[in-house]
């Protein structure tokens, strides 16, 4: 490990910096493919659930500039047994309103567009049944919920600890369906030369994309190649497959010449996933010393009828706390809806924010003060699986962001300080996200000069991998950055897992580090240490998980701090100050990685106060489908943010000792304003978003 | 329906026959493939397309090509002088201003043309005296003017400090 210590952790510009910000470095559809473009704009569903019993496409046909109308009665057939909603335009059957039922490819995006309304369809529809909630008789437990967890959890007697509990907290926690909405709308441009498929395309990792098209045309892996260098935010709709992919290919194949489809952002609330609703009840029990007994989380939350998407959203409460009982659970509704999808930190986000709600509700109740309640219930290994942790640092991260914000002395009451309109308050919640790596394969080549190409199929979607790799590769081959030429983002590179479950660098790190250990080894070994005037390629890449993982729990960890004001008269909320500490392991780059914390932070901020799917029970759309009317946080929203960390590598979680650190800034965040919140006016909000509206409703002036 | 026109485009002219629907935004990023100015939703909602028409922000994607014929586009490409970065593009660098990328030409093309308006003394919502010749572009200033361009990687508390650092380099920060 001794030549890791030059490059990683120094604040690095983007070495992609320059060219975003000119706007030179080229997304999906940006890309050159070397011949005139085609467009698609797509037909879609107005109704949830039914059938199409007409559609006539010859009005749009008839259109100058159309080249075809792809329908489930033309389009090509797709092989294989393709999940969830990728099998687009095989078959009349409706399952979910925005559906593609059918789609234009015009010479001109203005001509697809208007031809789009020539296309007429009729539909024998059936009632959507689109609303959630705990008394539905038809909640089912799934096999397992999302990334391999254990649907429920039960140790001990949890119902008896609570009826025997000195104090008890018992509440109902909602959140929200919401949108990932990245910037860069879902874009895909298809190219066919004979049977091999060239796809530009917008995603979270090459490799993911390129399955569902091997199987959904029948083709060998080396038939298709996805290029994707740079995205323009993911945070969990890029990862997997969606219809665009299938259609823009589909399209290209038809007409004979390339095809892109860009959604639109209307488009992006029905064809790309959504994150579930969720109905979270806890129970906590505690002794009056403030020590838990009990922790009960029932997690109701919904899928799709096409596909089963079961969110981990109890899955933090399994590691967060000690206590002697313990029990959570996830039931699933099948709903007429999209398929929901992963979203930046996926369970943690809306399961923390119950939990860290409830541990503040326990603080009130027992007179504790919130940080002290949590610091006496650190466990001292993992309270579920029994093993000890990799490193947990989580009541340092505690200590020091309650030093740095200024939490001392802190008035444990509600609704005492004001400054003119503005009451305010202060609060304090967790954070934490597990640490894991996934299988990633590396090339590394050097030429007699002493030039470094490192070749992975990684993925940077605004993470900052193009730089942080290339780092962990300099220090690797005790090289300058300069030295080191990296290449990601194509699917022709060795194969890697995607920008997800933050385990992107991780993964790629520990890959790049054990091949340029192995190169260096057979430098010295075969060539004297010097450089072979005709190069060398070198192959690696790590097996998957670490070998410490089963004997350890692994997670980072982190403690937010934030001041609330509230408008005593309008009910508005602002977040003028915050405080994160975050235990993550090794900070590979100073710079990025405090993007990374305080854009996590950031749009944590953003799900307590704003976002909000708002879905048409009776008509069964998500009726705020634009960024008009589904709001996300801007820059006025966001205030003084502190971000910290503290220095401490987890020598067991992979070769670099990180922790992983895209989704942990958002873990808490949103508990934490609810909590201030609290604090600034005596009110306590269980359902977000905490809109202005939601203060006089909670004063019972509505 | 076809027209023609000239497009006038970081300082070139673009002699093209457009079609009356297509927006400044498409025919810059479609017809030239000029895709420094980026869609994010097409609708005026997140500022991602925002250029300099004549040297004022606007929003690329609510503008028609055929009301441009006359007028001076800048995108954030085109802020690049003889090649060398503006003090705009090194300072988001610099303070790591964006992740993705892909709001950023917008955020930069929207700075540029705050920057001139606060030189202009143009006032905001949250400037205490209207009447004021000089804008002091605080912090609270520099978010509020900088609120029409979106980020979901939420790199705002980046740009801000990126801005401020600009706007005192031109003297409308104290």
């Amino acid at each position: 490990m001794t030549t890791i210590d030059r490059l990683v952790g120094a604040g690095v510009d983007r070495i992609d910096g320059p060219a975003k910000v000119r706007g030179t470095a080229a997304y999906a559809y940006e890309q050159d493919p070397g011949e005139p473009i085609a467009h698609l704009a797509v037909v879609q569903s107005t109704v949830n659930r039914g059938r199409i019993t007409r559609l006539d496409p010859s009005r749009a046909e008839a259109m100058t500039g159309v080249l075809a109308v792809l329908t489930p009665a033309n389009a090509p057939r797709l092989a294989g047994d393709l999940a969830s909603d990728l099998p687009v335009l095989q078959s009349p059957e409706v399952h979910y309103q925005g559906q593609v039922v059918a789609a234009v490819v015009a010479e001109t995006s203005e001509i697809a567009k208007a031809a789009v309304g020539g296309v007429v369809v009729e539909y024998a529809a059936e009632v959507p049944d689109v609303v959630l909630s705990a008394d539905r008789d038809d909640l089912y437990a799934p096999e397992k919920v999302m990334a391999g967890f254990d649907t429920d959890s039960v140790i001990g007697d949890v119902d008896g600890a609570l009826a025997a509990a000195a104090v008890t907290v018992d509440a109902t926690y909602e959140t929200p369906a919401q949108h990932n909405n990245p910037i860069e709308m879902h874009a895909s441009m298809a190219r066919w030369d004979g049977d091999s498929l060239t796809l530009w395309d917008a995603n979270q990792g090459p490799h993911t994309i390129v399955s569902d098209l091997v199987k959904g045309f029948a083709l060998e892996p080396g038939q298709v190649r996805v290029i994707s260098p740079y995205v323009g935010g993911a945070f969990g709709s890029k990862a997997f497959t969606h219809p665009n992919q299938m259609l823009a290919a589909m399209a290209a194949r038809v007409v004979g010449r390339t095809v892109v489809f860009e959604l639109t952002r209307q488009q992006m609330f029905s064809l790309v996933g959504h994150r579930t609703p969720t109905i979270q009840r806890i129970r906590l029990g505690a002794d009056p010393e403030g020590r838990l007994t009990a922790i009960s989380h029932e997690v109701v939350e919904h899928t799709s009828k096409i596909s089963e998407f079961a969110e981990q959203t109890a899955t933090a409460t399994r590691v967060l706390y000690a206590a002697a009982n313990r029990r959570t659970t996830h039931r699933l509704a099948r709903l007429d809806v999209p398929p929901p999808t992963i979203m930046r930190a996926p369970g943690e986000t809306p399961g923390m924010f119950a939990l860290e709600s409830a541990m503040d509700e326990l603080a009130v109740a027992l007179g504790i003060d919130p940080v002290e309640l949590r610091i006496r219930n650190e466990p001292a290994e993992d309270p579920e699986r029994h093993v000890p942790w990799s490193s947990r640092h989580l009541v340092e991260c505690l200590r020091t962001g309650a030093e740095r914000f200024g939490w001392a002395g802190r008035d444990p009451r509600p609704r005492m300080r004001t400054e003119g309109r503005w009451l305010v308050g202060t609060g304090v919640a967790a954070a934490t996200y597990p640490t894991r790596r996934r299988k990633a394969d590396c090339r590394i080549s050097v030429d007699g000069r002493g030039r470094y190409v490192v070749e992975i199929d990684g993925s940077d979607i605004g993470t900052g991998a193009w730089t942080t790799l290339s780092q962990i590769a300099a220090d690797a081959l005790g090289v300058g950055l300069d030295a080191v030429e990296l290449r990601i983002g194509d699917s022709r590179l060795p194969r890697a897992g995607g920008a997800g479950g933050s385990t992107g660098l991780a993964s790629w790190g520990s890959a790049v580090v054990l091949t340029a250990r192995d190169l260096r080894r057979r430098l010295e070994e075969q060539y004297g240490g010097q450089l072979p005037a005709d190069g060398l390629v070198v192959d690696g890449g790590v097996g998957g998980e670490s070998p410490h993982a089963k004997t350890h729990s692994m997670h980072a960890f982190g403690a937010h701090f934030v001041e609330v004001r509230v408008d005593r008269d309008t009910g508005e909320v602002r977040v003028p100050r915050a405080t994160s500490v975050y235990d993550g392991g090794t900070i590979v780059n100073a710079k990025t990685a405090r993007s990374q914390f305080l854009g996590g932070f950031s749009m944590g901020i953003s799900m307590a106060l704003h976002e909000e799917s708002q879905i048409d029970a009776r008509l069964g759309h998500y009726v705020n489908h634009d960024l008009a009317e589904y709001h996300i946080a801007t820059n006025a929203d966001i205030g003084e943010l502190d971000i910290s960390w503290l220095d401490e590598p987890d020598e067991l979680a992979n070769e670099i000792g990180l922790k992983g650190i895209g989704e942990i800034g958002i873990t808490g965040a949103a508990a934490a304003v609810a909590n201030a919140y609290w604090h600034a006016t005596g009110l306590r909000i269980r359902d977000l978003p905490i809109t202005p509206g939601k203060y006089f409703r909670e004063l019972g002036l509505t | 329906m076809d027209t023609e026109i000239t497009l006038r485009v970081d300082g070139a002219a673009h002699p093209l026959t457009v079609d009356t629907r297509t927006t400044l935004l498409d025919a810059l990023r479609e017809r030239l493939r000029n895709t420094s100015p980026k869609k994010g939703c097409d609708h005026g909602q997140c500022g991602a397309c925002t250029v300099l028409l004549d040297g004022r922000r606007v929003n690329s994607c609510l503008v028609l090509a055929v009301t441009v014929d006359d007028a001076e586009v800048t995108t954030s490409n085109g802020l690049a002088a003889d090649g060398q970065p503006h003090r705009l593009h090194r300072s988001f660098v610099e303070h790591d201003a964006f992740q993705c990328g892909y709001c950023t030409p917008g955020q930069v093309c929207s700075a540029a043309g705050m920057l001139a308006e606060a030189q202009a003394g143009w006032p905001s919502h949250v400037t205490a005296d209207l009447d004021a010749e000089d804008v002091d572009l605080t912090d609270a200033e520099i978010r509020e003017r900088m609120s029409g361009n979106l980020c979901r990687c939420a790199a705002y508390a980046n740009i801000v400090p990126a801005v401020a650092a600009v706007a005192a380099v031109e003297g409308v920060r104290r």
